[in-house]
């Protein structure tokens, strides 16, 4: 069976179809800001719409509102997604991060009560990692899990989280929690859910660096965990959120969707902007669009063999290709908008591309900084002796 | 779809790369560079015999079939061995013109690379042509007619030619193959130039300990293992435009000239900035590879060329 890029008809057929829904439903109107209380409202009301139509999670299982899609039909979902302009994704989180976690840990029970409300956008769930002292030192991490018997037995929590995206205006939490505290480390943290409007949580929103109360400190005061919303074994909570770290860093948070749409609206952008004579603009245009087919065609490679981690590129050099993509592309769209255009903020249709820049500016940080990314690449990819 | 060299495939390559690995390819490319093309004749021949050429003509005509895929993976292996000659023109050349003395390896051809002027090594080449890119693309039969001058790789001669008779070719994918293959060579290129690297940073100790311990260094390879990485797929994804499947995008062939020739410059920085001094010297390889690389990266194609093509494209 020789190498090719050709489609099969099953996948042109779903291909065609999410086209057609999304032609349909996608707003004309861009929905306010994902990072305001008003733009979330608008982008929880489009999870619901999305879910109605059945493509929210297109590779869950169909019991749990998915379409039991393959890798290769994800990434043909995505690049419509994202040629349709349509909005980002208030769920993200809980998508990218904790459902996979759940399908590898999570119990039955666990599956069928947290999927199915994540999927319709009723829940929307929040990252709580970093801590003010443990940042791309996860593991230092000091809040803590303490056992009690009340209620039938749990956990009471203590300590704070910061960076929490969106966790102002989100239903629900999950994060790493210390629960023996004579382990140093990896060992001895748990993994669990936390509901964000339960007695003894606070949450204080972080003005983002442009000014939208899109970040989140979280207070935890004796704030009482089930034993239902432990993920995996106490204690083993390291290995359950690491498994999947690699879907963070991966294809999957940052799909290769997003970029070719961009670098295709880049294209167009200089089609408008661009002057004939500016050929180092005119690099940085094909540049982008080069990049953005490359990390295409990687997934395509990764997902003819899905089950074979020697056909897909190492998650955290796909998350220093992509995050540096991302600032590349906007920072040309910016170039070529030109004075005025490119600086103002609302209320001109360009002003997306200045959006999407702040938003570029924080793929080095988050998901484990760059820094991390290279360690992981030169210790595990190219064997290189451990030490900083 | 299934976007992955099939068993085939992989098979082929690593004989490729077996052959190569078990001659003396650096040795050959400093003979080569010194005007002795026997070892690098030989080799050629030996590479012949895995039935390399042939993948590039069809059955019907003697060879093996139309493969670009195998022949861009076949190419990064033989720029991984640095090895001398003019191989991709010859390839190409094989591919138009279905010579049977091409096929068997028994000679070596070249032709001009329309955007430079020049013929790579038609002094020692045994046959030697001129192409004309204005559609539809023509072929000479040519006389080199000036010296060969040096060029930053040490194995390269560039030759003025004058042309003389056209002759009957299939030129359609000429300039295509010669741009697929040299992108192939440059990723093999930088693959070494890494490879190299790791090995010598895990070894080579500073201040009592391994200088591949450090960040500073580690980092500087992993963005060059990662500009690697994702030219590959830009290589197979021009392999199938070449090959004319109608699936594949026209783009990724400009798009993998361009990324492999930035992947292996940066490579090749990467490599000499870590080895230090030493990397700098005429004897040590790292720099026989990093000025080839330097010279890949102009032929059948510029960066410049590449981001046009790219963006002229419907």
């Amino acid at each position: 069976m020789t190498m090719d890029l050709a489609l099969t008809p099953a996948e042109e057929e779903f291909r065609a179809e999410a086209r057609a829904w999304l032609a349909a439903h996608v707003p004309a109107e861009p929905l306010p800001s994902l990072e305001t209380a008003e733009g979330f409202a608008a982008h929880r009301a489009w999870e619901r719409e999305l879910h109605g139509g059945g493509w929210s999670v297109v590779s869950w299982p169909t019991a749990l509102g998915g379409r039991d899609a393959s890798l290769t039909e994800w990434l043909l979902f995505e690049e419509e997604y994202y040629a349709a302009g349509a909005p980002g994704r208030v769920s993200q989180n809980g998508i990218n991060l904790l459902a996979p976690t759940l399908f590898a840990h999570g119990t039955a029970e666990q599956l069928a009560r947290i999927l199915p409300p994540m999927a319709s956008g009723e829940t929307i769930w929040a990252q709580a990692w970093s801590e003010p002292e443990a940042g791309s030192d996860l593991a230092s991490l000091t809040s803590r899990a303490e056992r009690t018997d009340r209620d039938g037995g749990g956990w009471l929590l203590t300590g704070q989280k910061t960076w929490s995206s969106r966790a102002a205006f989100a239903d629900r939490a999950f994060g790493l929690f210390r629960t023996d505290p004579t382990a140093e480390r990896h060992r001895g943290l748990s993994y669990l859910m936390f509901p964000l409007d339960a007695e003894g949580v606070t949450v204080r929103p972080i003005g983002r660096l442009d000014g939208k109360p899109a970040f989140a400190e979280i207070f935890l005061d004796q704030v009482f965990v089930p034993d239902a919303d432990v993920i995996g074994e106490p204690g083993q909570g390291w290995r359950a959120a690491m498994s999947t770290a690699g879907n963070e860093r991966g294809l999957t948070l940052r799909s290769p969707g997003r970029f070719t749409a961009a670098a295709a609206r880049l294209r167009h952008l200089w089609e408008h902007h661009g002057s004939p004579g500016d050929t180092a603009t005119a690099g940085r245009v094909a540049d982008a669009w080069i990049r953005a087919r490359a990390y295409q065609l990687a997934g395509y490679a990764a997902a003819s063999a899905p089950d074979d981690p020697q056909a897909a590129v190492p998650s955290s050099m796909n998350k220093l290709f992509w995050s540096q993509l991302d600032i590349d592309l906007h920072e040309t769209a910016l170039d070529l908008l030109g004075p005025g255009t490119a600086e103002i903020t609302e209320g001109l249709p360009e002003s997306t591309w200045l959006d999407g820049w702040i938003f570029a500016l924080a793929g080095p940080l988050y998901a484990g900084t760059n820094e991390i990314q290279r360690d992981i690449v030169a210790e595990r990819v190219l064997g290189l002796p451990r030490g900083r | 779809m299934r976007f992955l060299p099939d068993q085939d495939h992989l098979a082929y390559t690593s004989t490729v790369r077996r052959l190569l690995e078990d001659s003396t390819p650096v040795r050959t490319a400093r003979a080569w560079a010194a005007g002795d093309h026997a070892p690098g004749r030989a080799l050629w021949r030996a590479l012949a015999d895995t039935g390399l050429p042939a993948l590039a003509v069809p059955e019907e005509a003697g060879g093996l079939g139309w493969y670009p895929p195998e022949l861009a993976a076949a190419f990064v292996e033989i720029g991984r061995a640095a090895a001398p000659g003019p191989l991709v023109e010859t390839v190409a050349l094989t591919a138009a013109l279905h010579d049977g003395k091409l096929l068997t390896g028994e000679h070596l051809a070249t032709v001009t690379d329309p955007a430079a002027g020049y013929a790579v090594d038609a002094h020692a080449a045994d046959a030697v042509y001129t192409l004309t890119p204005t559609p539809p693309p023509a072929l000479h039969a040519a006389t080199p007619t000036g010296p060969a001058l040096p060029s930053v790789d040490p194995t390269r001669h560039l030759v003025r030619c004058t042309p003389g008779d056209p002759v009957v070719a299939d030129t359609r994918r000429l300039s295509d193959l010669c741009t697929l293959l040299t992108a192939a060579q440059l990723l093999g290129l930088g693959r070494a130039l890494l490879d190299s690297s790791v090995e010598y940073v895990r070894h080579r100790k500073q201040f009592g300990r391994p200088v591949g311990s450090f960040q500073a260094v580690k980092h500087q390879l992993a963005d060059a293992a990662v500009g690697l990485e994702f030219a590959q797929p830009l290589l197979h994804g021009a392999a199938l435009a070449v090959r004319g499947d109608a699936a594949a995008d026209p783009r990724d062939l400009p798009a993998a000239k361009a990324a492999c020739s930035q992947a292996a410059l940066t490579a090749a920085r990467t490599a000499l900035q870590v080895h230090g001094a030493i990397g700098y010297t005429d004897e040590y390889d790292v720099s026989l590879l990093l000025r080839k690389a330097r010279a890949l990266a102009q032929a059948w194609g510029t960066t410049r060329t590449c981001h046009e093509a790219v963006l002229a494209a419907p």
